[in-house]
């Protein structure tokens, strides 16, 4: 009795699932349109794919939860104690019909939403190099993706187009309706690279590189930020995502080209010290293979890189005699050797006042980089 | 099953013309506190720091950082000799639980003395591993793969350190105590922890010592 | 002030007088607010003249009761703090944008937010669920106390000890600037220099042996010590969750000790576990504290599944709606729970497969969950439901609760979680389902309990009050961080540059601020009751027509539980026994065997304080005098045979007559 009650219910949920969801969808989608819910509107097919599934996601759930939630009420109203008029059943504690319902119930939704998990995950996984470019659009064989080495450094992101040979920090740009790899690292503390307009996220850590590849179908400025906590700096390190049709690409490049220096090694390790708030910079050029140098953790002259090491150690290590390459292999204590500020120093380390904003200028070390801010500039 | 268990419910109702005794009136029901099976799990839980710990030295076990690996470093012959250390206390506690079963307080006494000694000479001969390899610059802040060996090893070794401490508590016990219940308690359960640690070793010598060797 | 710095070097350690922020003004605030209550407390145990009670039947007690009851209220002046925390978050949020740095700078707010999680988790949440386990379990299965009496009140002076550490970061030095987890390499030596996140590891190191301890104890209570009869398929559900919990509790936080004990390795020794350097591996660090940290969450729901379990039957005036299949789900759920943890971090790029895997994995435990949220729903229907106080907290927490289980499936289903991840989507779900689910239940729970622990009820009218705001706060407070998430704001954040997203943070704000209105009913609720305890008292000891067994002895229970131990013969044993006519017995009381109060954990507790003190400003003295002073203390203690006595024939019957006489008075 109950269950056929239950079981009308969500079957009558289920075929009218479809407008049920506008309906709920709807209303929403009124009052939040004065602001730009990005992930619900993106730009970018992968990321236009995931925001399909969490709707998908979203509409298959729906089906049990708005009964759950419209029965609780339902039954909370129905059986109060006041209302004497409703059948009290007080030893009523089973029935295997209704407990095979709320068990496969649930199930059958996990199994539907399970077949969609796994066939998304492999298709949308961000180290898969695309096939489309939008619905309907396979990416033509000759195209070659546009690749992107991304940099998380504190507190700015580098970019690095090794087919323009061009360098940028805090801006970066891409031709419409042309694939993109991004291979990104980072050079102290980890970060997540996430462009929301674009695609999903996805972790930058020192010394190891994840990929994404992605695609921008409108042209437009769209915001990118870090989506793992780095540190001081971490609010402002933000950057502009500029997706340009026509030539706007090309002109872009030629505007890096012109207005930009040359990012030799040792500008690198300058930019690489900690800092908030950098203004757009362009690099008309850069250090022959300095972001293979940045993810082997040897920017620094004389460090040895992670490869090295990583065939050494395959080879069974270098034996007892190897202190030097101990002293080679030191990357980590970069901040304390030029009198930066860690990204999470507390006091004493930190030589501020406990909880205040500025150094504390009594303490402060001789030459040290703390409190390193760039001119007040925005980024556009 | 669902269902069964509702039967024993309905049944118990329909019996209900006898009230049966609701309270233990005489006073019978006496629950064991249990420590042996708290000692238990407390071991099992200790178990996982060691899991950690082997899972850790299994992920950075090669990350020798261009510096030596097991084969350079490590010296079988007195690993097998802290082995054994190890393995004839655990057989002497065995000896020292025999005689704690027919009550003889001095033959346990002794048979525990003997543990401790083997059990300091196993700490000992690692303290002396442990010196040797940091004077030929072997060091926990070498390498993951050493920081991993110190520090897996080296917990064993803090573990079999407090049994020490724990034993000689317990011989000063059964001393001032005798052998009573409590005191017995006690020493069972040492004799888990020690065991315990028995087998850990065996795991370590196996995946540390060994397989560092003949890789 | 030292002319000899090396002498000062070695007394004080890092320590110096710089390091007490004098300066900042939000902490003398704190400071004289928590300085004047203090001085207000002990004020006023001095005039009543409670140092001694309070030595002998509280501090050094070992009555799981009590122990209980100190655990609630260790949560909930922690409740004071973490949410203290949340309501500088909120307003530095609502204000800091474009040129409007806020009040807060990124060095102070990052301490805050992460704060907020270690004492939210650890210090609230933690402390709630153990202490009404602790009070409820042994009184539910008939037992007189815990199996182990006096590592229990050990294991809750760890606890306080691990609090007093990281409340002591206040004003003494920083706290972590890591967010909750102190992932790595941020974390490390090198880029955390400083005590922050040593006064993190240390607080949850001590804090985290307590918890394991107290998980023994409790697995070992309901294993050995049940009535006689109880058998598994007769426990009590709130005791089956709790079982299950600390099952969990026994099998996850040795991972967290030998995780955080890595990371003090890497701080103290410089090993390379967690850096990027050196063969050090950051990214091990994730795997193992999720390898803790999602059990986590499943030990902190699961007695919240009890209590609204206990409360929604008792309140339909009605059986449980199936039993077995909800301790099945139980069991699923404990299971389960270990094999999930890497859904935490599916952006770090582990490849489809595994992710896949994980997320298909956590979508299963929703099924077994699924399955309880029915059970709840049908053991309401054609129930007679009173909604007193705890009935609404379950009502709002099934509504709640199933809209957070959604948005937490959504976010493990890989590809969306790639663009939901760090948002403050995820915020907002996880808000969704702890304090919809854990906070609601605990309150549940208190309100339920309350009236057992004290023997009056508490008051219903502000219990309604603070309900309401509660409830309503949390909607306001926590569904703009949804539409954020979906703006793809990123959490953590000290300051935003687009104006368009400050609205949502101003009306998430307000939410902050009827919720704080609640708990300001809270507190109310609790002044009131106890003023109008006389009116409010309940004889029976029985007041909700309860079915488990605390509801069969008196309120408060005497120290024994039970004059006689209980004989079980059905689920739902007390309903069962008045079901059946069972007269309470008036005369042949027996000694009872009982454990001897003992201060070791209260000394231990305290020694502990100043060892992780001691560790955290690298004062090597202390800690190593400290350290062999506990060693010391421990063993004295084991050379201590004397620990337990009888509660005389006579005295039982003193006490069992007072009761008798009450019971009838009332009529």
């Amino acid at each position: 009795m109950t269950a056929d009650r239950s079981l009308r219910a969500r079957a009558g949920a289920g075929s009218a699932g479809r407008i049920l969801r506008g309906l709920v969808l709807l209303p929403l989608f009124g009052l939040l349109a004065g602001c730009n819910l990005v992930v619900m509107q993106p730009s970018g097919d992968i990321a236009m794919q995931q925001r399909n599934l969490v709707l998908a996601s979203t509409g298959l759930m729906l089906l049990i939860i708005i009964p759950v939630i419209v029965l609780t009420l339902l039954f909370a109203w129905r059986y109060r104690a006041s209302n004497t008029a409703a059948r009290h059943d007080p030893d009523w504690d089973h029935s295997t019909g209704l407990e095979v319902v709320i068990w496969t119930a649930p199930l059958m939704i996990i199994i539907a939403l399970g077949a969609l998990t796994w066939i998304s995950t492999h298709t949308l996984d961000p180290f898969r190099p695309l096939s489309r470019i939008e619905p309907g659009k396979p990416v033509a064989a000759e195209v070659k993706p546009l690749e992107v080495q991304v940099v998380a450094l504190d507190w700015k992101w580098l970019f690095f187009y090794p087919e323009y040979n061009i360098a940028t920090v805090n801006e970066l740009a891409a031709p419409v309706n042309r694939p993109i790899t991004f291979k990104i690292t980072a050079s102290s503390v980890m970060n997540a690279f996430y462009v929301p307009a674009l695609a999903g996220m996805i972790y930058a850590m020192p010394g190891m590189q994840t990929q994404l590849h992605a695609v921008i179908n409108k042209p437009g400025a769209y915001d990118g930020l870090s989506s793992h906590y780095s540190g001081t700096g971490f609010s402002r390190m933000t950057f502009k995502f500029h997706g340009l049709d026509g030539d706007g690409f090309d002109q872009w490049i030629a505007k890096v080209k012109q207005q930009g220096s040359e990012l030799s090694r040792d500008a690198y390790l300058e930019l690489e010290r900690p800092s908030e708030r950098v203004p757009v910079t362009y690099y008309a050029s850069f250090a022959d293979g300095l972001f293979s140098k940045i993810l082997g953790m040897c920017a620094v002259p004389g460090k040895m890189c992670m490869h090295e090491m990583m065939t050494i150690d395959a080879k069974g290590g270098a034996g007892k005699e190897s202190q030097e390459n101990a002293e080679r292999l030191q990357y980590d204590n970069r901040h304390v050797q030029r009198g930066d500020e860690a990204p999470g120093a507390t006091t004493p380390a930190s030589h501020r006042a406990p909880k205040s904003e500025s150094p504390d200028g009594e303490k402060s070390h001789e030459g040290s980089g703390q409190g390193r801010t760039a001119p007040d500039q925005t980024n556009n | 099953m669902a269902t069964h268990a509702t039967h024993t419910l309905v049944g118990d109702r329909m019996s209900a013309t006898d009230v049966p005794e609701f309270l233990d009136l005489k006073g019978e029901h006496h629950p064991e506190g249990g420590t042996m099976l708290g000692f238990w799990i407390y071991l099992m839980s200790d178990c996982l720091i060691f899991a950690v710990l082997f899972a850790t030295y299994a992920v950075l076990g090669r990350s020798y950082a261009a510096g030596p690996s097991p084969k350079d470093l490590f010296d079988l012959p007195i690993v097998a000799v802290n082995t054994s250390m190890l393995l004839f206390s655990s057989i002497t506690y065995g000896f020292a639980m025999l005689a704690m079963e027919k009550d003889d307080l001095a033959k346990t006494q002794l048979w525990l003395a003997i543990t401790g000694l083997f059990g300091a000479a196993f700490v000992g001969l690692e303290l002396y591993e442990f010196a040797h390899l940091i004077h030929e610059g072997a060091t926990p802040q070498r390498s993951g793969f050493l920081s991993a060996f110190f520090t897996l090893v080296g917990t064993h070794g803090l573990h079999v350190t407090f049994g020490l401490i724990w034993l000689v508590t317990l011989m000063i016990q059964t001393r001032l105590k005798g052998l009573g219940a409590e005191n017995k308690r006690r020493l069972m359960c040492l004799s888990m922890f020690w065991h315990f640690l028995d087998v850990i070793w065996i795991g370590v010598f196996t995946f540390v010592y060994l397989m560092g060797v003949l890789q | 002030m030292f002319a000899n710095t090396d002498l000062q070097h070695l007394l004080f350690g890092r320590l110096s007088l710089e390091d007490i922020p004098f300066h900042e003004p939000i902490l003398q605030v704190t400071f004289a607010g928590v300085a004047v209550a203090g001085i207000a407390v002990i004020a006023a145990i001095t005039y009543f003249r409670f140092w001694g009670p309070l030595w002998r039947d509280w501090l050094t007690s070992v009555d799981h009761k009590k122990i209980g009851i100190m655990y609630v209220v260790l949560a909930l002046v922690m409740l004071l703090r973490g949410f203290a925390d949340a309501l500088l978050m909120r307003s530095q949020q609502a204000m800091a944008f474009g040129t409007n740095e806020g009040f807060l700078p990124p060095h102070h707010y990052d301490q805050i937010f992460t704060a907020h999680g270690v004492i939210m988790i650890f210090f609230v949440a933690m402390p709630f669920v153990t202490g009404l386990m602790n009070f409820v379990v042994p009184l539910q299965i008939g037992a007189r106390d815990v199996a182990f009496p006096f590592l229990n009140n050990l294991s809750f002076w760890m606890t306080v000890s691990g609090a007093a550490t990281i409340m002591i970061s206040l004003f003494v030095g920083e706290f972590a600037r890591t967010g909750w987890l102190a992932y790595p390499p941020l974390s490390g030596a090198d880029m955390s220099p400083g005590v922050g996140v040593d006064y993190y590891i240390w607080g949850l190191q001590i804090a985290g042996i307590g918890t394991t301890l107290s998980g023994i104890n409790l697995v070992a209570t309901i294993v050995k010590m049940r009535a006689p009869g109880m058998s598994m398929m007769k426990l009590p559900i709130f005791t089956w969750t709790s079982l299950c919990t600390n099952v969990l509790i026994v099998a996850a936080f040795p991972i967290l000790a030998a995780v955080l004990a890595l990371l003090s390795l890497d701080r103290y020794v410089g090993t390379h576990f967690f850096t990027n350097d050196l063969g050090g591996n950051p990214m091990m660090y994730f795997n193992l504290i999720w390898i803790w940290g999602h059990p986590e969450v499943y030990i902190l729901i699961l007695p919240a599944f009890g209590v609204f379990s206990e409360v929604t039957s008792a309140f339909s005036g009605k059986r449980l709606f199936g039993y077995t299949s909800m301790v099945y789900a139980t069991v699923v759920i404990t299971i389960l729970s270990y094999l999930v943890w890497l859904h935490h971090f599916f952006t770090m790029g582990s490849g489809a497969s595994v992710n896949s895997f994980f997320g298909l994995t956590t979508m299963i435990i929703s099924i077994p969950t699924g399955a309880k949220i029915f059970n709840w729903l049908f053991t309401m229907y054609r129930g007679r439901i009173r909604f007193d106080v705890p009935m609404l907290w379950t009502v709002s927490f099934m509504v709640t609760f199933t809209i957070g289980g959604m948005t937490g499936v959504l976010l493990a289903v890989p590809p969306a979680d790639f663009v939901l991840h760090n948002s403050l989507f995820l915020i907002a779900h996880f808000h969704n389902v702890i304090i919809g689910g854990v906070l609601f239940g605990m309150f549940a729970g208190v309100n339920y309990w309350f009236p057992k622990a004290f023997g009056f009820k508490l008051d219903e009218f502000w219990g309604k009050v603070s309900f309401w705001f509660w409830t309503i706060g949390f909607y306001v407070a926590f569904m703009p961080l949804y539409v954020l998430g979906l703006m793809g704001v990123t959490r953590r954040a000290q300051h935003f540059d687009d104006p368009s997203l400050q609205i949502w943070f101003v009306i998430a704000a307000i939410g902050a601020g009827l919720i704080a209105l609640g708990i300001g009913a809270m507190i109310v609720q609790f002044a009131v009751s106890i003023k109008n305890r006389e009116a409010l008292r309940d004889v029976t000891g029985d007041p909700w027509e309860g079915r488990t067994l605390e509801w069969a002895t008196s309120s408060p229970p005497p120290d024994y539980n039970f004059a006689f131990t209980p004989v079980v013969h059905s689920l739902d044993a007390w309903w069962d026994m008045k079901a059946r006519g069972f007269q309470r017995p008036l005369s042949g009381y027996k000694p009872i065997h009982m454990p001897k109060n003992t201060a070791t954990g209260v000394i231990l507790g305290v020694v502990s304080i100043v060892f992780s003190f001691a560790m955290i400003w690298y004062i090597w003295w202390l800690a190593a005098l400290t350290f062999v002073a506990m060693l010391a203390i421990t063993i004295g203690h084991t050379f201590n045979y004397n620990r337990d006595f009888y509660i005389p024939a006579e005295t039982v019957s003193r006490t069992e007559k007072r009761r008798t006489e009450a019971l009838a008075a009332r009529v």
